[in-house]
């Protein structure tokens, strides 16, 4: 199945963001990632929505079935930036330390946390390059990770603002 | 203006201010205090007291689905709620503007487990077109406009608002004049002028073309339209079972109904067809049967209002988001060459021709009834017999619930006018039809109401005859078709499963008695000669009647196209 990348702005209510998952949960649409968070504009929330699916334009039809929503761009073919951010705290011994600090510079992450035998590294980047972050530093011994999972900006002037889109209902 | 009102009366001056004058409702703790002000506002806001939440929902639905305006239905919290389940399901499944008034625990033990208290607005988040929890006494009057409108615009759905006790206590002066907001919900009423264009000049070059037409044609009103736009251009019209009454059965154009149950020659031309236009109707899968082999020389072009639905289920060529009434309007307008035209109506001449050949060939409405040995009373009989009267009197409205009576209903009674069939398709809800003509009743004092059901369905919601009589209903009358089976599953298993009756036989009360226990009067049928006279008498008396009519008990709906087959593959005897 295809991936894609949906941008969706929503009123930001209570309970919009159960809405938007109990929708895929029950039309059995697959999600592998969803973020979100606010915007620029107050009473608007961005989510970022990764899902697998060969008919996403069935997907982004039903999301537009919920009141709350505003809009979605279907960006999978779009020139983006990506970000995630990882949290990950390591097992470390006195004779790795300086090793993960030299992986840490090549990443440019940085080390958040140190104590005796533990170590808690941040690290932001694109999907691919966070999975190899991780692959790389996963043989010192991983005690605990948290990924936050994607967000998605289309480069360029293309793009929606929350309050654009308020002020368009508005006229 | 001014002055300072409790919650429950903000919602009450709301409600009458948004057009509604009748709900249907049972109070209880959560939702006292707006029983309390409704006493105030009775002469403009009628409460009619049902038996079971599940009928004031079902009862809604009927008001609603006849009259196309917003059925109010009120339940308190916890089980008052959920007991509304099943008749929000039923709306959000046949699009019926349905607005759901729930009583909810003071906000201070929201959340606590309190005594009767349920979710209900996480419960029916997937079964209602918007939902609103209300905590505060100024949200109350522009929730309700809000509500009212989303669920009588765009495709048409339940709304639920579930307020807390202490928001409807409270008091405030209210503000009525908080205008709609809702930036996200902009629904497509024109259609595209392109894709009109695009999907007529397509129909004209078609042979054998088919128009069919649902719920949304009879939603938004537009059988009229729908009709001249037919005859205009002599185009073939099958109904689905929502579109019965959209267009008249007796009309030249009339193929009737398609589907598991439809007519041989309504899906034979569906299953032949170059060109089909679906008005209003979402491609169900009782109608379709096998999606993959739907129609499958036929170009398509898909009116619907929400966008949702293209696309779905059948795969289209040209899309129209639209409503149905105002897509028609716009096809009218366009003016093709004359020539283009002519050509067009010779080839759907003899494509009908063709079609008619076929229906004459597969004819089924009659043969039972030229049977030889009448000794053993039919369903047919019975629906016979119905269609006959309640057509010669006129004025009427039919109410089906779901199974055998629903199909045999839809295939043997004629119907002619918008909005005289209503019945629970999408969700398929036994027990619908008692309170929901019940609704029907109450909105069209003029008409006779008559409900027809299973002696299964029957029973399910039966309690609310007693609401007939404390409101003085006396329009309504009751058509049971008793065969001592839940029917329809019986007719599965006699033919696909080796005749296995598994949770099928049903024994019922003696029903003509139970009628007279609730103050109607009961008539029991058990030949084929006493059929007539018991419909005479039903309309002689001014009050309500039930008829049993006790009827064989082993027949099957016919023409059949089993489960999952494709549409040509029917089962005709």
């Amino acid at each position: 199945m295809k991936i894609h990348t949906l941008v969706v702005l929503v009123q930001d209510h209570p309970g919009v963001l159960n809405r938007a998952v109990s929708m895929f949960r029950r039309r059995g649409y697959n999600i592998a990632s969803l973020v979100v968070g606010h915007t620029e504009t107050p009473g608007v929330s961005r989510m970022t929505i990764v899902v697998e699916s060969d008919n996403v334009e069935q997907v982004v039809k039903q999301l537009y079935r919920l009141v709350e929503v505003l809009k979605i761009s279907d960006v999978t073919e779009d020139p983006v930036v990506d970000r995630e951010m990882v949290l990950v705290k390591l097992h470390v011994t006195g004779q790795h330390r300086a090793e993960i600090v030299a992986l840490t510079e090549v990443f440019t992450a940085k080390i958040v946390d140190v104590a005796t035998n533990t170590m808690v590294i941040e690290m932001t980047g694109g999907p691919a390059k966070v999975d190899n972050f991780i692959d790389v530093i996963r043989p010192f011994g991983i005690k605990e990770m948290m990924r936050t999972g994607r967000i998605t900006m289309v480069r360029g002037a293309k793009g929606h603002s929350g309050a654009e889109l308020i002020d368009q209902a508005a006229e | 203006m001014s002055e300072k009102r409790t919650g429950a009366q903000i919602l009450c001056e709301s409600l009458i201010q948004n057009g509604v004058d009748t709900m249907f409702g049972i109070p209880g703790g959560a939702i006292m205090p707006f029983y309390h002000a409704m006493w105030e506002y009775r002469t403009d806001l009628r409460h009619i007291l049902c038996r079971h939440e599940q009928g004031a929902g079902h009862a809604a639905e009927g008001y609603a689905r006849s009259t196309g305006r917003i059925g109010v239905c009120i339940g308190t919290s916890g089980p008052g709620t959920t007991n509304l389940v099943t008749p929000i399901a039923d709306a959000w499944m046949d699009s019926t503007p349905l607005l759901a008034i729930c009583g909810q625990v003071s906000s201070a033990v929201l959340g606590k487990d309190a005594f009767q208290e349920t979710d209900i607005t996480g419960i029916t988040m997937p079964i209602t077109k918007h939902n609103y929890l209300v905590k505060n006494i100024n949200d109350i009057a522009y929730v309700v406009k809000e509500a009212i409108h989303i669920a009588t615009t765009g495709r048409y759905g339940p709304v639920l608002v579930d307020i807390t006790k202490d928001a409807l206590q409270a008091t405030a002066v209210p503000d009525y004049s908080k205008k709609i907001f809702l930036p996200g919900y902009r629904p497509t009423i024109t259609g595209s002028k392109k894709q009109i264009k695009a999907a007529l000049s397509l129909m004209l070059k078609s042979k054998k073309p088919i128009l069919m037409i649902g719920n949304g044609v009879m939603m938004s009103d537009a059988s009229a339209e729908v009709r001249v736009f037919a005859e205009r251009y002599k185009i073939p019209v099958i109904t689905t079972l929502h579109g019965l009454g959209a267009f008249p059965e007796d009309h030249e154009l009339s193929l009737g109904m398609p589907g598991m149950h439809g007519w041989v020659h309504a899906n034979r031309a569906i299953q032949e067809a170059d060109f089909l236009m679906n008005i209003g109707g979402r491609f169900d899968d009782r109608v379709t049967g096998k999606a993959s082999t739907f129609a499958p020389n036929a170009r398509i072009v898909h009116v619907d209002i929400d966008p949702s639905e293209i696309g779905k289920n059948i795969e289209v060529e040209i899309p129209i988001v639209g409503d149905a009434r105002i897509v028609a309007l716009s096809m009218l307008e366009e003016e093709p060459e004359e020539k283009l035209v002519a050509e067009f109506h010779k080839n759907a001449a003899e494509w009908l021709t063709y079609i008619r050949e076929l229906q004459t060939k597969h004819q089924h409405k009659q043969q039972y009834l030229n049977r030889p040995d009448t000794s053993t009373m039919l369903p047919h009989d019975v629906f016979a017999a119905l269609t006959k009267q309640i057509n010669t009197r006129g004025n009427y409205r039919v109410v089906t619930d779901v199974g055998q009576h629903q199909m045999w209903a839809a295939q043997l009674l004629d119907w002619y006018k918008p909005r005289t069939h209503i019945t629970s398709g999408g969700a398929g809800t036994m027990g619908f039809a008692v309170p929901a003509a019940m609704g029907v009743a109450v909105a069209h004092p003029e008409d006779t109401v008559w409900a027809i059901a299973g002696d299964g369905g029957f029973q399910m919601t039966n309690q609310e005859m007693i609401v007939i009589i404390q409101e003085n209903i006396k329009n309504m009358k009751i058509a049971i078709i008793n065969n001592g089976f839940l029917g329809m599953v019986r007719q599965w298993q006699e033919l696909f499963e080796g005749k296995r009756y598994s949770g099928t036989p049903l024994t019922s009360p003696n029903f003509q008695k139970l009628a007279e226990a609730y103050g109607w009067t009961g008539i029991t049928v058990e030949s084929v000669d006493q059929i007539d006279a018991a419909i005479e008498r039903a309309y002689a008396i001014d009050g309500p009647v039930l008829i049993d009519f006790r009827v064989e008990r082993e027949v099957n709906v016919f023409p059949m196209v089993p489960q999952n087959k494709s549409i040509g593959e029917m089962i005709t005897e």
